[in-house]
């Protein structure tokens, strides 16, 4: 269905685009259920959607193979459905279920998957970026050809963190792509007035890393950008860095009344979403039809269905086992 | 059984030595442990032995490099990351705390972090305020990771090994007085356990509860104790994390009363969790409150008569097991 992953440019052909179309509207329409199960109370604790920035996750992903690792923030469930781990075992972390991905212990924030190599969901700002060096590291020195991309937002160059890693993984010449997703605010400080340098890209390649920023709204833009720099991570083992200019277009959580920003940029914004772009360039120009997306629609609605079905009827860890994998041999010997 | 002479900074060196023989996955990073030779010497001549490759010089990045030990780790190697003193770890308490201590719970068990971190910790060398402190007792307040106190040459040499073999995160805290500490090894010294604490000296009128830098001093004020006619039993902690409660309440109930001595700040410390603890467990076979020898509460002097008094000493500890007894 999707193109060969090895290959450094992406093919536009009808089935490709329907492809990433429904990808990004399985994102979408999940996290909007998930905000519909929140005002429920289904869904507690923080819950950051990442509505708007579809494209990056989905055009990143398409570069990736099954042995690579992801690395990613809070705001990670485009990631962790485009990358293949089942909406279900999603939804039921989301409800806290045992039969979450994460056992129910991690929640909206902390999904892993070690079948998919997925390594989270950080809730620390830039505290993933050190750990994405490390699993590179760990491949360098077994030598195997796999990449890391590690996923983060353009707050998290603010973080020191970010420059140790990114100094280090060009220092060592480690196979990671590092992967920003500069939606422009940092909860509710915009970017111009947190750094002096705005040009993210730019930090990176003062590290001698190859870099370069890339329209994040539009999903083909992405893929091929990723392709890109994936394939070339894969060939050299040094690192890339490419900066996806996205945008957020819901609240940084839902406890944000987003009095930092006008109400007009956000829509002037979503005038230029992803899904919407890639869906008017793709119905203009007779790739896909009417019917093709309420096909989509209708697909992904059923799935959403099933994932909430499957965490309603989860399970509640019980509370006997509240101290197991705290340590590797089950409860710790310590009270 | 034939020994050799050695030291405590030689017993470590040997550890890394043999990890990194026996398991291709071991590798040492940390702030100058290559071309300098460790800013303790500890780990002199291993990057002729081993290459860059495997003993890796790392940027003053503490975050960095100790998270990507963590992401090793995780990525099936074993890396001992070497952070040059416990202060300079709070630069790394991010990545211990909130990524190696977490992991294993948050993904649902299905990732651990078989990292070992050592570092330097202790006063006494004039280090001043950034350099001195022991902090060992705040990392033992983390759920999810194992924290070692080798005190004595077996436990410098044999520590390591099983530490590496823990699927979690161990750290071991190495007191900077003792590197140059000289005994007697055992020529086949080898791997030891890091689950029990070790009575050292055994007693029956008061139990003196001890680990690191604080051992030598608490055996000293032993033997001063028994010059006066009182028999202390002194258990090294050995494991801060988790401890021993077994070992430390069978020595209480025997001699009935306890004093704890520790290096680190008096409040909310190791000492208190342990008193805590002897009073909850053991209470009833109290014949004294539990007393405690802590570290004043200042930040390390660099003047050595203040740097003295600011630490657990000989005369102190012989104070506070007599009067637990009343003298």
């Amino acid at each position: 269905m999707t193109e060969p992953r090895q290959s450094p440019h992406p093919r536009v052909s009808r089935e490709h685009v329907l492809h990433l179309l429904t990808q990004m509207i399985r994102i979408r329409r999940f996290e909007e259920k998930c905000a519909e199960l929140y005002t429920q109370e289904k869904i507690r604790g923080f819950l950051h959607l990442y509505i708007g920035e579809e494209a990056v996750a989905t055009g990143v992903m398409e570069a990736v193979e099954p042995d690579d690792a992801i690395v990613a923030t809070y705001r990670e469930h485009g990631h962790a459905i485009v990358r293949g781990i089942p909406m279900t075992k999603i939804m039921a972390e989301m409800y806290g279920k045992q039969e979450g991905c994460s056992r129910g212990r991690g929640g909206s924030m902390h999904i892993f998957d070690a079948e998919t190599r997925f390594y989270g969901g950080n809730a620390i700002v830039g505290g993933g970026l050190p750990l994405a060096i490390g699993l590179a590291l760990a491949d360098k020195m077994q030598k195997r050809s796999r990449v890391t991309v590690c996923f983060f937002g353009e707050g998290a160059a603010a973080e020191g963190e970010f420059h140790e890693s990114l100094n280090l993984a060009a220092l060592w010449k480690l196979p990671v792509l590092f992967v920003c997703e500069n939606n422009r605010y940092a909860m509710g400080t915009a970017l111009d007035r947190s750094e002096s340098e705005t040009d993210i890209h730019k930090k990176a390649a003062s590290y001698r890393i190859e870099a370069r920023a890339v329209d994040g709204m539009n999903v083909v833009d992405v893929e091929a950008a990723a392709r890109e720099a994936v394939a070339a991570v894969r060939e050299s083992g040094a690192p890339r860095f490419l900066e996806c200019r996205t945008y957020r277009f819901r609240a940084h959580s839902m406890f944000d009344a987003q009095l930092y920003r006008d109400k007009a940029e956000v829509e002037a914004m979503r005038e230029q979403g992803p899904i919407k772009r890639l869906t008017e360039w793709a119905t203009g120009t007779h790739f896909i039809h009417d019917d093709d997306l309420e096909r989509i629609e209708a697909q992904v609605a059923r799935e959403v269905d099933d994932a909430v079905a499957f965490a309603e009827a989860g399970t509640w860890e019980p509370i006997q086992d509240l101290t197991r994998d705290v340590m590797a041999e089950g409860p710790e010997a310590v009270q | 059984m034939s020994e050799t002479e050695t030291t405590y900074r030689e017993a470590v060196r040997a550890a890394i030595r043999e990890a990194m023989l026996q398991d291709e996955r071991v590798f040492l990073m940390g702030e100058d442990v290559g071309a300098y030779g460790g800013c303790y010497a500890v780990s002199m001549g291993l990057l002729e032995e081993f290459g860059e490759e495997r003993i890796r010089d790392t940027p003053l990045s503490e975050s960095a490099f100790t998270g990507a030990g963590i992401g090793a780790a995780m990525g099936g190697m074993r890396p001992i990351v070497e952070v040059m003193t416990v202060n300079f770890s709070l630069l790394a308490l991010d990545q211990i705390m909130n990524t190696a201590a977490t992991i294993r719970h948050m993904s649902g068990g299905q990732f651990g972090v078989p990292v070992v971190i050592r570092m330097a910790t202790g006063a006494g060398k004039q280090l001043a305020a950034q350099h001195s402190h022991s902090l060992e007792g705040w990392f033992a307040h983390i759920p999810g990771i194992r924290v070692l106190a080798p005190a004595t040459l077996e436990d410098a040499r044999g520590m390591l090994w099983t530490a590496l073999q823990d699927p979690d995160p161990v750290l071991i805290f190495e007191n900077a007085l003792l590197y140059n500490m000289k005994g007697k090894l055992a020529a086949d010294a080898g791997p030891v356990d890091i689950g029990n604490a070790a009575v050292r000296r055994e007693g029956d009128q008061v139990t003196l509860i001890t680990y690191g830098g604080s051992l030598h001093k608490t055996l000293q004020a032993a033997e001063d104790l028994a010059e006066q006619d009182i028999a202390a039993e002194v258990i090294d902690l050995r494991t801060l994390r988790p401890l021993d409660d077994a070992t430390i309440m069978a020595s209480v109930r025997k001699t009935r009363r306890a004093v704890i001595v520790d290096e680190g700040w008096r409040s909310g410390s190791l000492s208190a969790e342990i008193s805590a603890r002897i009073t909850e467990q053991a209470f009833w076979d109290l014949d004294a409150p539990v007393g405690r020898v802590c570290s004043v509460e200042v930040p390390i002097p660099y003047p050595k008569h203040l740097e003295d008094a600011a630490i657990p000493q000989v005369p102190g500890i012989v104070q506070a097991a007599r009067e637990t007894l009343g003298r």
